[in-house]
């Protein structure tokens, strides 16, 4: 057994209201268990739709992580390592998405990539359609996702310092070669998971997708939208499904904590 | 390598400048603050001065003037390496990678980079080392990986800002010995405030006190003839400045020192020094009686074991006594006291 520091002035009562909130948190976790169907749990999730549905999301949620890492490493990077006036504000409004409903997102991105957007006539004119399409799942989820990887890479960035790229700088390393070998490399637990945070979150995606893409089986239906349709009309596939999504996330939440685990 | 450095940063109070010369080993002491990491990274290219010059071996690496940066050369371009008191190896390389950091920078391939710091390792005596994560390394060793590290760039300048403040007492003079090889004929600028540092690594000592130059000579003369109280104390001697006067140090409070005349003679009215060691200073409760010895009246302000003697520390001036005789006298901060050093045993120079 290891010996553990005994906490101090902890005010007793303090265990009440935390017991509460973690109750809070817990108990529709058992609810949802206790309500699955476990006789038909196996068909209910391989569906035609679920399978579509889920293949959709992980396709999805993949190529919108990785565009979030190629996108927002670099804007971490920027962030953390300059100074320039408007920063902070700046910043504000990249992590935006981190406070904007959702719905709002959908609605900000119909104007700018929609039919009658700001960007869409131009797009239409070269006969490409964003909207409703499996693009525009991937844009609603890069959308929301960025700035958890942004967020915490920024974070890590800060912590790791700029000490060891000036020591690579008198060695003799240019700014690219101080930014793969050694500025990356130092963060990368920190990358790590930002990236599994953002997947994670662009796999619960639900508001901006269903209003930029809509929810067309087997082209933009992702899992949120299709449990968000079954709830009335199958509610025993709902569950199902909301159940996959509980899985995904406890395991997501798993490799996001090991991540920050090795980061010191 | 020929260095030629003038500095001046507003901000930290820094206006300097000084010389290096080819493969010479120059320490700069001072105390903190006095402005010497401000030195190196502008020497670095990490810190642009307000004005001022950097050129190494006749090429300009700063030059700064009037607001405006005519050359600034990026760090990574200057051919300067600093090594820091800190290691700073980087977490994800093992040792030996480390090392072939600057080579590989420098464009050698990863086998020749690799071959080359298992030489560095080896020239600093952990060439068994190189396999380690830099964790797993101790640190004396990582510091001697640092090092190597440094010395695997080729740098045509080397930097070391303190480089043993941060290891253990024990594994200083190993380490110390290490760099006095290392650093032989190669062009070098050490930030220290061990004068170990500068009596077995430089050559040359330039002290730098309130961002300014105030001694530049080679380290003996530094040593054994401090101009500044700094150098004195580092030296461990008693400095007291004054103007020659009838054939003895006049100090300020009309107090008057004799000692020994050293190189050459000062005039009347010339700006001198008087220089001893603590151990030849007595103290006393009442004045002297008839001996022809210089007497000082001051006020004690620290009692301080120094070895295996005790040493008093005055207003003007320290004394190193027993311990018998510390305890005899039992003085404490604030007694009044009275110092007195034989004339044979003060050297009195131009200042």
């Amino acid at each position: 057994m290891t010996t553990r520091a005994r906490t101090t002035g902890l005010p007793g009562w303090i265990f009440v209201p935390a017991t509460l909130g973690a109750v809070f948190v817990l108990l529709p976790l058992v609810a949802i268990i206790a309500r699955v169907d476990w006789a038909n749990f196996v068909p209910l999730i391989t569906s035609e739709s679920s399978r579509a549905a889920l293949w959709l999301s992980l396709r999805t949620s993949t190529v919108s992580t990785v565009l979030c890492v190629l996108l927002g490493v670099p804007m971490a990077v920027v962030l953390a390592r300059t100074e320039f006036r408007g920063q902070g504000v700046l910043r504000s409004l990249v992590l935006l998405p981190l406070v904007l409903p959702p719905v709002v997102g959908g609605l900000a991105l119909l104007y700018t990539f929609g039919r009658r957007g700001l960007l869409g006539e131009t797009f239409s004119a070269w006969g490409i359609e964003i909207a409703f399409s499996a693009a525009a799942v991937v844009m609603a989820q890069t959308f929301v996702s960025m700035p958890f990887l942004v967020v915490s890479l920024e974070g890590a960035l800060r912590t790791a310092g700029e000490r060891y790229e000036v020591v690579a700088a008198t060695l003799g390393a240019g700014p690219t070669t101080v930014f793969r070998r050694v500025t990356l490399p130092l963060v990368l637990p920190g990358l790590l998971s930002g990236a599994v945070l953002a997947f994670a979150r662009a796999l619960g995606e639900f508001g901006a997708t269903v209003t930029f893409a809509g929810s067309l089986q087997g082209t933009t239906q992702t899992l949120p939208s299709l449990i968000y349709q079954q709830r009335v009309t199958d509610p025993d596939a709902a569950v199902a499904l909301a159940l996959v999504l509980v899985v995904v996330a406890v395991v997501v939440i798993g490799f996001a904590r090991q991540g920050r685990g090795s980061t010191r | 390598m020929s260095l030629e450095v003038s500095a001046r940063v507003v901000e930290r109070g820094v206006d300097l400048s000084f010389s290096v010369g080819t493969g010479e080993t120059v320490a700069i002491l001072g105390p903190n603050g006095a402005g010497k990491s401000t030195v190196l990274s502008v020497l670095a290219g990490l810190l642009r001065p307000d004005e001022g010059r950097v050129v190494l071996d006749g090429r300009p690496l700063t030059e700064v003037g009037g607001g405006r940066a005519a050359v600034d050369v990026p760090p990574h371009r200057r051919g300067i390496a600093l090594l820091a008191q800190d290691p700073l190896l980087f977490p994800h390389l093992s040792a030996l990678d480390n090392v072939a950091f600057g080579p590989r920078s420098g464009g050698a391939s990863r086998s020749e980079s690799r071959e080359q710091a298992s030489g560095w390792l080896e020239r600093v005596a952990v060439g068994h080392l190189g396999d380690r994560r830099p964790s797993r390394l101790s640190g004396g060793q990582a510091q001697r990986v640092a090092v190597a590290r440094a010395l695997a760039a080729r740098p045509d300048l080397l930097l070391l800002d303190e480089p043993m403040a941060a290891l253990d007492v024990d594994v200083r003079p190993a380490l110390r010995h290490t760099l006095r090889e290392v650093l032989a004929e190669r062009t070098t600028v050490v930030v220290t405030h061990d004068v170990l540092d500068a009596l077995l690594l430089a050559d040359r000592v330039v002290v730098v006190e309130d961002g300014t130059v105030v001694e530049d000579g080679a380290s003996a003369d530094v040593l054994a003839r401090p101009r500044s109280a700094f150098a004195a104390r580092l030296a461990g001697l008693n400095l007291l400045a004054g103007r020659w006067d009838d054939g003895a140090v006049r100090l300020g409070a009309g107090a008057v020192v004799q000692g020994r005349v050293v190189g050459p003679a000062p005039a009347p009215g010339d700006s001198v020094l008087a220089v001893f060691r603590p151990t030849a200073v007595s103290i006393y409760r009442e004045p002297p009686h008839g001996s022809p010895r210089n007497v000082l009246d001051t006020t004690v302000t620290h009692v301080e074991p120094r070895g295996d003697l005790i040493r008093i520390r005055s207003d003007l001036i320290s004394a190193d006594v027993t311990a018998q005789a510390a305890a005899e006298l039992a003085l404490v901060p604030g007694d009044r006291v009275v110092l007195s050093v034989k004339a044979t045993e003060v050297s009195v120079y131009l200042h």
